[in-house]
């Protein structure tokens, strides 16, 4: 390669480079609210801010949906595995929502520690399987094995993204 | 390793002559594997089970957003080869993508906001993932405009490289985003080097998909750059000769 062809390269992989370590130390200075939920562990720890909309996310826990006989209300337990936090919300839940998804709710702390949302929405996993295979898994007792791993998996991503 | 063939691209005239033999089999290999990944994915290929038909969106949606960042990426490559090498060719490849890029972020953006509705309860929402493939879309457009708002040939192509280039950046963060923050998106189910995270009657169709999404962009590439090399030649004799050749065809 010719000495001017070496210079301007060194030149472009120069810039793609200072860039790159500027969005990079941008970003980690945003961290915090680039991330689009508080996980339960955050708001445990006082992370999350009070008196101010916030958004939780993680695995609604396993026979902790608690849905009133009069009303839209519904209240359950979001857990990433080590804390969790109690969620009530009024209206119609995404049809994904179940025990064991992943989701995110939007609302304020109330003075008890209840997250009191406004907006929930169900977050999909990578895994896609067909009907059958699934009926195969609970036919066989897999499924809770199956959703065990699938759970720990969830927790694990959820503490790594921290 | 031989660099002739890299060489020989500055030429614009063995370009025409060689894309001529590409495009055909392009062509072909992208319509028919579009017409089998379509057929098999969205009729055949067994729904998911906890989100029923609405998951096939994904035999759109995946190759379209694979396209749009493994187009940028090219974008960035044709604009370094431009800068450094001084190519007119990059410079036309640059110009030519750009627009087939921008249509794939769109294409990835609206089949996601459809599906987001019925899976997630709400068609958008700010999450890194998101927010990065808009940022995507809005520097196409950086791209398109700059190259349009310049007149100097040249300067267009010096101000669009370096944008390509610096934008680059935005890349990494598009593909990390998922794992790096908390985000409503997630991670990717498709991937080249490790196991998919869906069975092979699924996975099959896709892999289709985004080989015939690559193949029909390649050949829409070829022609539009065949035809920017002709109309930048004009007034080369083998352009003239070329032009007069077809519109003889043509009567």
């Amino acid at each position: 390669m010719n000495p001017l062809r070496k210079k301007r390269l060194f030149i472009v992989l120069a810039i793609i480079a200072g860039v790159g370590i500027a969005v990079a130390l941008a970003l980690s200075a945003l961290q915090q609210n680039i991330n689009l939920f508080y996980t339960p562990t955050q708001i445990a720890n006082g992370d999350a801010p009070q008196d101010t909309r916030i958004r939780a996310g993680g695995l609604v826990e396993e026979g902790s949906v608690k849905r009133s006989s009069d009303s839209l209300e519904t209240d359950f337990v979001v857990t990433d595995g080590a804390k969790s936090v109690t969620i009530r919300y009024s209206g119609i839940l995404p049809d994904l929502f179940r025990e064991g998804q992943g989701i995110v709710a939007m609302g304020k702390l109330n003075a008890g520690g209840v997250l009191i949302a406004d907006e929930v929405l169900a977050k999909h996993d990578e895994n896609y399987m067909p009907p059958e295979v699934m009926q195969a898994l609970e036919q066989s007792g897999m499924k809770q094995k199956h959703d065990a791993a699938q759970a720990a998996k969830k927790t694990y991503q959820l503490e790594s993204a921290q | 390793m031989n660099w002739t063939w890299f060489h020989k691209l500055g030429s614009p005239k063995w370009f025409y002559e060689i894309s001529r033999r590409w495009l055909p089999g392009l062509a072909v290999a992208a319509a028919l594997l579009l017409m089998v990944g379509l057929v098999w994915g969205l009729a055949f290929a067994p729904p998911d089970y906890q989100q029923g038909n609405s998951f096939r969106i994904i035999y759109i949606h995946v190759p379209a957003a694979f396209l749009a960042q493994s187009i940028y990426v090219m974008l960035a490559v044709a604009g370094t080869v431009g800068l450094v090498w001084k190519m007119k060719l990059a410079d036309v490849a640059l110009q030519q993508a750009a627009p087939i890029g921008a249509w794939m972020t769109v294409i990835a953006l609206i089949t996601g906001a459809v599906w987001g509705k019925p899976t997630w309860g709400t068609y958008w929402v700010w999450d890194a993932r998101l927010t990065s493939m808009l940022i995507l879309l809005f520097l196409y457009f950086g791209v398109i405009a700059l190259g349009n708002a310049i007149t100097n040939r040249d300067s267009a192509a010096k101000a669009c490289a370096v944008l390509a280039i610096v934008g680059v950046v935005n890349i990494p963060i598009i593909k990390y985003s998922v794992e790096w923050w908390n985000t409503l998106h997630q991670p990717a189910t498709f991937s080249v080097v490790t196991k998919p995270a869906m069975p092979f009657e699924m996975w099959m169709p896709l892999l289709i998909m985004v080989l015939g999404f690559y193949c029909f962009f390649g050949a829409v590439l070829l022609m539009r750059m065949r035809l920017e090399v002709l109309k930048r030649e004009a007034r080369s004799s083998w352009a003239k000769a070329e032009v007069s050749a077809q519109v003889e065809k043509g009567r």
